[in-house]
């Protein structure tokens, strides 16, 4: 219960990682694939990225990095991934079953 | 100094003096510890606390680097219940991409597992639909909500009516009863979820109706859990204690009526939840100050014995956020902040 703006928005940038505008998405996998405690995803997530742990909540960065990478972005350009493609490249990138992309997996569509 | 503007449980504004502000975070830490039998919260943390409520700032965040993951409760309701005329793949659209939202959560205007159930086709399809265009990690939510099966809403005779005529055993028999019917409704919906794509299940709201709807939750994890090894379940609870409407409920031997969050995660880990969502309450007549020194101690000392990630809920009345559908930014932003930096949180 609340508005968005005095909950989900108050929330978010008092404290958020921004979601898919930075890499909020990607440290929320980890803690919900495997359990990770927050140091522990950020970590994880950076390495796999390549970059500074700082970083991951920076969007001007992560516009860059996700756009090369194909993991989804804010603004989408013509051709990229998006949706279920960008997260069949989000896990191959952080090496995590996504439980969409497996289940399309398992009827052989891909 | 002059006066600080701050608030009371109930978000209107008040103004305290430096020594009323420094008094009530001492009040609300003493009052947490009392309860919890845990350790307040340091000169350090109650001197942060009030630079926090002096700054004159209108809205406040953490430091850089501190930042946490956010999930939801009800996320797919929020706008809809604005009577913003968006449809629920919409709603998950507009956090991920306008919101800033780390996950997603899609539920039923109802949220109750048990309403679900009958639909749960139709609740699938618009998950199925949802995965298909967004990409934040997704959740389904719902509520144990155990009243929903006493009479008159469900089969089993009502304990509510059963006490006040002394039939104790009945009631609890009927509570019994009704955990075995909502374990069975949450793993239906669930494993209908699950193996729909959702990439977690929220279990929000957990015991509202006391220790009964606590055991369901629990109950219901370790099955999901044994089915799905893989499978992401956040616990949502409904308030700081556990109320012993039943009284007698254990789980692996552990009575459940009276625990606190500090004993509740250990209950979550136990039963194979992925994240721990502690809940402590507003009380509106008493200031953010107080409430806020007093949600802090308790959730620090939750984040303290936890081995999985706690997701503290911060929404309306609850974790120092006033009981008002439209939380005013300055005390919501100082909750956000404190919580985050005195409790070493993962998310909210």
């Amino acid at each position: 219960m609340g508005d968005p703006l005095g909950m989900a928005i108050s929330h978010a940038i008092a404290s958020g990682m921004g979601g898919m505008r930075a890499a909020g998405d990607l440290v929320a996998r980890m803690q919900m694939t495997r359990g990770m405690k927050i140091d522990e995803a950020k970590g994880y997530v950076a390495d796999k990225l390549g970059i500074a742990v700082s970083d991951l909540t920076d969007p001007v960065m992560m516009t860059e990095i996700r756009e090369d990478l194909e993991i989804g972005s804010m603004y989408p350009l013509p051709g990229c991934a998006k949706g279920l493609e960008a997260k069949i490249r989000i896990a191959e990138l952080l090496g995590i079953e996504i439980n969409c992309i497996r289940r399309m997996k398992s009827k052989g569509w891909l | 100094m002059g006066k600080i503007m701050t608030r009371m449980g109930d978000g209107f504004p008040v103004e305290m003096s430096e020594s009323e502000i420094r008094s009530d975070l001492d009040a609300g830490t003493e009052d947490a510890a009392d309860r919890g039998k845990i350790a307040p919260l340091s000169k350090e943390e109650l001197q942060y606390l009030f630079d926090l409520f002096a700054s004159p700032d209108r809205f406040v965040s953490v430091e850089p680097g501190s930042e946490i993951v956010l999930s939801y409760d009800g996320g797919a309701l929020k706008i809809t219940r604005a009577a913003v005329n968006v449809d629920r793949v919409q709603s998950m659209q507009i956090h991920e991409k306008i919101l800033g939202a780390d996950t997603i959560e899609l539920g039923h205007v109802d949220y109750s597992f048990k309403a679900v159930k009958p639909i749960v086709g139709t609740e699938q399809t618009a998950l199925e639909q949802t995965l298909m265009a967004t990409h934040a990690p997704l959740f389904y939510g719902a509520m144990p909500n155990l009243a929903l099966y006493s009479q008159p809403d469900g089969p089993h005779p009502n304990p509510s009516e059963l006490m006040p005529l002394g039939k104790i055993d009945a009631a609890r028999k009927s509570y019994e009863m009704s955990v075995e019917d909502a374990v069975k409704d949450i793993v239906f919906v669930a494993s209908a979820m699950y193996e729909s794509g959702a990439d977690g299940i929220n279990m929000d709201t957990t015991g509202a109706a006391g220790d009964p709807d606590f055991l369901a939750g629990l109950k219901a994890a370790e099955i999901l859990k044994k089915k799905y090894p893989d499978i992401c379940i956040e616990l949502g609870m409904a308030g700081e204690f556990i109320l012993g409407l039943h009284g007698e409920l254990d789980y692996h031997g552990d009575r459940l009526a009276g625990l606190y969050p500090h004993d509740q995660v250990k209950m979550a880990e136990q039963a194979g939840f992925t994240i721990f969502g502690p809940v402590v309450n507003i009380k509106t007549s008493r200031s953010i100050p107080w409430n806020l020194a007093r949600a802090i101690t308790f959730i620090k000392a939750c984040c303290e014995v936890a081995k999985i990630p706690i997701h503290a809920n911060m929404g309306m009345g609850v974790g120092g956020v006033p009981m008002t559908p439209h939380p005013p930014i300055d005390v919501v932003s100082r909750a956000s902040k404190a919580m985050v930096e005195i409790c070493r949180l993962d998310g909210l």
